[in-house]
């Protein structure tokens, strides 16, 4: 038989950790699934130090906080759900797991977050965890002493770069613009640097190697010059995708694939809301995603109200 | 030391009777890390579905490390955590970095057939 919810969470980072914790609280019956683990992007922070009412800790400490509170109020958590098809259009909304499991309910909350953007080349792929990584705190220390070049030209590779210099002897900033995006004080940084070097306007062309990566081949936008650039290590940071495929076709989704919500985050869709990284915003941080993830439960559990009149 | 709800592998004797007691063995090396707590998780949240397999988990900066980071099959490796794979002690499967729950689960049925 389906089990019925009030509201089904999709994604079980902070936005839907949050948005299970208020609806949780408001005796809404919730169910929170997510495909991977709980905690979202925030297990990928060693640290975390701009989480107000905490002095710093860890991304893993804050949602495993955010899971017991969800919980606490009742809120269910199902992490590796398997999940075979979704039907949000009518006013009986249902979810159903490959395992045959089915649960209806009445309010979606979209919070299914992001997940860094690749290139899409085949020779990235080749070479992931074997030279090309997206996480410097976490493989850092491979490249101790060795050449490695960073891509993309934002705040966040630009500081990691300069995290990276305490260990690679050299770093090839390859970006694709004539100038970076970052804070002016970071780009500053990194140019005092004297581990860094420089190559403006890029098309990445190839990663090429052996067992493990040796070199990025790339081609000068406007002049056509190829570089070949020998390398151990290729770290890219060149943005963040939404993870919007589960509304994909169903949900009005802006060219780069988030979702569009109003201001109370409600979607096209009536009953279907979406909160954190995975809609249309400008900034991208646990504290907006929180925010987000407030907002929803509270015009979700309006919408539930009105279902009830 | 690993804070997990897996056994830890933390000396030589410890990963001999490890091998020697357990057919399969899938055995993960890493660092209380954002791309290794994933897949720790996922090896706790599978020991029902793989009961014939023993999860295991083993300090990358312990001295028992020394076990994985000799193996050939890691030489190219660059990220943590290193998962190794074992069918009647051999080396039979081994992967770099952060795993989803379906490559893990793609990667036992590869390494020993499918799930129990
Ligand atoms: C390396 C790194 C460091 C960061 N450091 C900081 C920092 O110091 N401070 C800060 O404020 N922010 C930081 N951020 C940003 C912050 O982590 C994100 O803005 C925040 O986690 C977004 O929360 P979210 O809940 O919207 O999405 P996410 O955290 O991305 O969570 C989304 C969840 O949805 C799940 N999901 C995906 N698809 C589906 C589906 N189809 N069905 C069900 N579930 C699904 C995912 O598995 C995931 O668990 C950092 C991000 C990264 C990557």
């Amino acid at each position: 038989m389906d089990k019925h919810y009030d509201v089904i969470i999709f994604g079980a980072g902070p936005a839907g950790l949050t948005a299970g914790i208020y609806l949780g609280r408001a005796r809404a019956k919730t169910l929170i699934l997510d495909t991977a683990t709980v905690g979202g992007q925030t297990v990928l922070s060693y640290s975390v130090a701009n989480y107000p009412g905490v002095e710093e800790t860890s991304g893993r400490e804050i949602s495993q906080t955010m899971l017991r509170q969800a919980k606490s109020f009742g809120c269910e958590v199902r992490p590796y759900a398997r999940i075979a098809e979704v039907e949000l259009a009518g006013p009986e909304k249902a979810v159903t797991l490959e395992n045959g499991s089915r649960f209806t309910f009445q309010v979606a909350v979209v919070a299914t977050g992001g997940v860094p953007r690749k290139l899409g080349l085949e020779s990235e792929e080749a070479f992931v965890s074997k030279g090309i990584s997206f996480c410097a705190t976490c493989d850092g220390d491979f490249f101790s002493d060795r050449p490695i070049a960073i891509i993309g030209g934002g705040n966040s590779a630009l500081e990691e770069a300069i995290a990276l210099s305490a260990f690679a002897s050299h770093i090839t900033i390859i970006h694709e613009f004539d100038h970076f995006q970052a804070e002016p004080w970071i780009v500053e940084e990194v140019r005092a640097n004297p581990k860094m070097e420089f190559l403006m306007e890029q098309d990445i062309r190839e990663f090429e190697g052996g067992g493990s990566l040796e070199r990025v081949i790339t081609k000068h936008k406007r002049t056509g010059e190829i570089t070949v650039t020998p390398v151990d290590g290729c770290f890219i940071f060149i943005g963040y995708v939404a993870n919007s495929s589960l509304v994909e076709g169903s949900v009005t989704l802006n060219d780069r694939g988030e979702i569009v919500t109003d201001e109370e985050l409600r979607t096209n869709l009536p009953g279907v809301f979406a909160a954190g990284d995975v809609r249309a915003k400008r900034y991208r941080q646990i504290t907006t995603a929180v925010a987000d993830g407030t907002v929803a439960a509270m015009a979700a559990l309006e919408t539930l109200r009105g279902l009830e009149r | 030391m690993l804070q997990t709800g897996l056994n830890h592998i933390e000396s030589q004797p410890d990963f001999e009777s490890l091998v020697r007691d357990n057919e399969k063995v899938m055995l993960c090396c890493g660092r209380m890390g954002p791309m290794c707590l994933p897949v720790y998780d996922i090896m706790e949240s599978l020991g029902e579905d793989y009961a014939n397999v023993a999860f295991r988990d083993m300090d990358f900066d312990g001295p028992a490390s020394s076990i994985v980071r000799r193996l050939p099959h890691v030489r190219d490796f660059f990220s943590l955590p290193f998962t190794i794979y074992y069918n009647n002690g051999e080396v039979v499967h081994a992967t770099s970095g952060i795993q989803t729950h379906q490559q893990v689960t793609e990667s036992l049925d590869r390494a020993f057939g499918t799930a129990s």
